[in-house]
């Protein structure tokens, strides 16, 4: 790691360390369009960091990069002190980064329990046929896993819903399984794709509540991207904030509450 | 107990079983569509060409021996060897292994996020391709299969069973049906059983689901398709033995696909035990509707009943009966 990792520890005791993964100079481009244009930033390890902007700003294009759905045409991707390669989105899962998606994409035929289960999947390493024959070492490694997501769902408090296959779950609750899932992974990287959209104010609170302590407990790097301004300030270390396509803001919620180009993105600058 | 009762109770049995037969072909159907929304067209010549593969290799005929005959002025037929029925059987799965990563490397990767009518127009070319692929590499003539499972009715049960009854001669069970019958529920219950407590399993359920979702938690697609394809090329290798056997390893094979799409609509394309009791609906039902109701109209009834049935069945329940629950939420 480079000269600008110092860690640092925040009001409330927690320690932020170097950076995790930078973005250097990234540009996306679909056809002639240019949904993200040389943006720069970083997220560092154990932090809370916000991408903010209004619609089209290119949020969720730059998580999809982060995640490997989108390759961009320019910049360059370093995750944990190495350059990434060009990867498919498997490979960066495999790596340690998690997601979650702004529309829920939740198995829906499966149970709670099952699609918990499959966030371990970069983490069950027994072969076709020890799967086959079921006994041995596949049979071990299941209950192992099966134990961390038995964890997984203690901490999100959804025991009553395990069996449940998650279609029929209400909108808030599959928001929470669809974090369960991520989480089982273990990442290093774990990226939210609006974790509140469309959620009542219980349900933000509970959503928040979560994310604050996946963060305190695990002490899991977390990129969110959340249209709740409010919400926003709360939780994160830091939030950078994109306005089409381009990087208008970076800092901690006071820095970019101040800042007079965000202000003029969300509330509108008068043309005279 | 009048013979007739006991001779419908035979129907019922015999019915049951070539229900089996049936459902072993659908089982191929239900992995693929389950794993990609794909239907398959391509299964029974899956089957057909896995038959003809076993017995190529079992008598140790020279693959496209015509062809090279033709080219070279040779006159290959056969290695002069035979090679013993399981060591043959593994061969052609390993063939078939092969088959479906040449499918994944050649057809699926290319179509990656096409409609499912493009990818079903894909399968028939695949099954006209193999058709003639399989005629080119081991020849069109009929052939017999013989695996060494016993054949003909068994004459022990109907030893036990006879005078049951005034006018009832014992019951007439085809061996091959019965082993056919076991061999099946040993292959559907080791498929459930794969498919819901096994991490691949989990992550071909994952993968039908949603394809995007899968990625995100570190599921390679290509990777499930292999899986995917291999494991109905198993099931399409059982299949083409146990029709291969009972009426010989020829073209009309292929046919038999046909008759596993009544079992798929009673079943539900997403089902594995839909696929097994809508096998042995459509059997049960085609042979006593032919018992009671053939003579009075004909008979012949078994080549339209099923697709009847099916077709009441589509209106009551479009899923199926164990097809997964069409969730809507507004």
């Amino acid at each position: 790691m480079n000269a600008t990792a110092e860690s640092y520890v925040t009001e409330d005791g927690r320690t932020i360390g170097g950076k995790v993964m930078e973005m250097k100079n990234i540009t996306l481009k679909f056809g002639g369009v240019t949904a993200i244009s040389n943006i720069s930033f970083d997220i560092r390890e154990g932090e809370i960091r916000a991408i903010i902007g209004p619609n089209g700003a290119g949020k969720s294009s730059m998580l999809n990069v982060i995640n490997g759905f989108y390759h961009p045409q320019e910049g360059e991707i370093w995750f944990r002190g190495e350059k990434r390669k060009p990867m498919k989105p498997y490979q960066i899962a495999q790596q340690g980064i998690a997601r979650t998606f702004q529309n829920i994409a939740l198995f829906k035929g499966m149970s709670t329990l099952d699609n918990i289960m499959t966030g371990r999947f970069t983490h069950m390493k027994t072969n076709m046929f020890w799967q086959a024959v079921w006994k041995g070492p596949a049979e071990r490694e299941e209950n192992l896993n099966r134990d961390i997501v038995e964890h997984v769902i203690d901490f999100l408090e959804i025991q009553a819903i395990r069996k449940t296959p998650v279609g029929r779950l209400p909108y808030g609750l599959q928001k929470r399984v669809e974090l369960g899932r991520a989480l089982a992974a273990q990442p290093k990287l774990l990226l939210l794709d609006e974790p509140m959209a469309g959620m009542n104010v219980e349900e933000k609170e509970d959503m928040s509540r979560f994310i604050l302590d996946v963060n305190d407990e695990f002490g899991t790097t977390i990129a969110l991207i959340e249209h709740d301004m409010g919400v926003v300030m709360d939780i994160s270390d830091r939030v950078v904030v994109l306005d089409y396509g381009k990087k208008i803001g970076d800092g901690t919620p006071d820095e970019v509450r101040n800042n007079q180009d965000v202000i003029d993105a969300y509330l509108g600058v008068a043309h005279d | 107990m009048s013979a007739n009762f006991f001779y419908t109770i035979e129907v019922i049995a015999n019915g049951l079983m070539t229900g089996v037969m049936y459902s072993l072909v659908a089982l191929g159907f239900v992995l693929i569509f389950k794993a990609s929304g794909v239907f398959n067209y391509a299964q029974g010549v899956m089957a057909l060409f896995a038959a003809m593969t076993l017995v190529g290799i079992q008598t140790g005929q020279v693959p496209f021996a015509h062809l090279i005959n033709v080219i070279f002025g040779t006159h290959l037929d056969k290695f002069g060897w035979e090679v013993p029925t399981f060591i043959a059987i593994l061969i052609a799965l390993a063939v078939m292994i092969g088959f479906a990563f040449l499918v994944e490397r050649y057809i699926l990767k290319h179509l990656v996020n096409q409609d499912p009518i493009i990818l079903f127009m894909a399968t028939i070319g695949l099954a006209y391709f193999m058709e003639g692929f399989g005629d080119l590499m081991w020849g069109s003539e009929i052939k017999k299969l013989d695996v060494g499972l016993p054949q003909g009715g068994n004459v022990w049960l109907e030893n036990a069973t006879a005078g049951w009854a005034e006018g009832f001669y014992g019951f007439y069970i085809d061996n091959l049906d019965m082993w056919a019958t076991a061999i099946a529920i040993v292959l559907v219950a080791g498929l459930i059983v794969f498919s819901n407590y096994t991490k691949t399993g989990r992550a071909l359920r994952a993968v039908a689901d949603d394809n995007q979702a899968a990625l995100s938690v570190g599921i390679s697609l290509r990777k499930i398709w292999v899986i995917v394809w291999s494991l109905a090329g198993l099931v399409a290798l059982v299949a083409g033995i146990m029709w291969g056997a009972k009426s010989g390893v020829q073209f009309s094979l292929s046919l038999i696909a046909l008759k596993a799409l009544p079992v798929l609509m009673l079943g539900g394309f997403t089902s594995i035990p839909g696929a097994i009791v809508g096998g042995m609906i459509i059997g049960v039902g085609e042979k006593l509707f032919e018992f009671t109701v053939g003579p009075y109209i004909g008979g012949a009834t078994e080549n339209w009943f099923a697709y009847v049935l099916a077709l009441i069945f589509l209106v009551f329940r479009p899923q199926g009966l164990f097809g997964e629950k069409i969730i809507e939420r507004v």
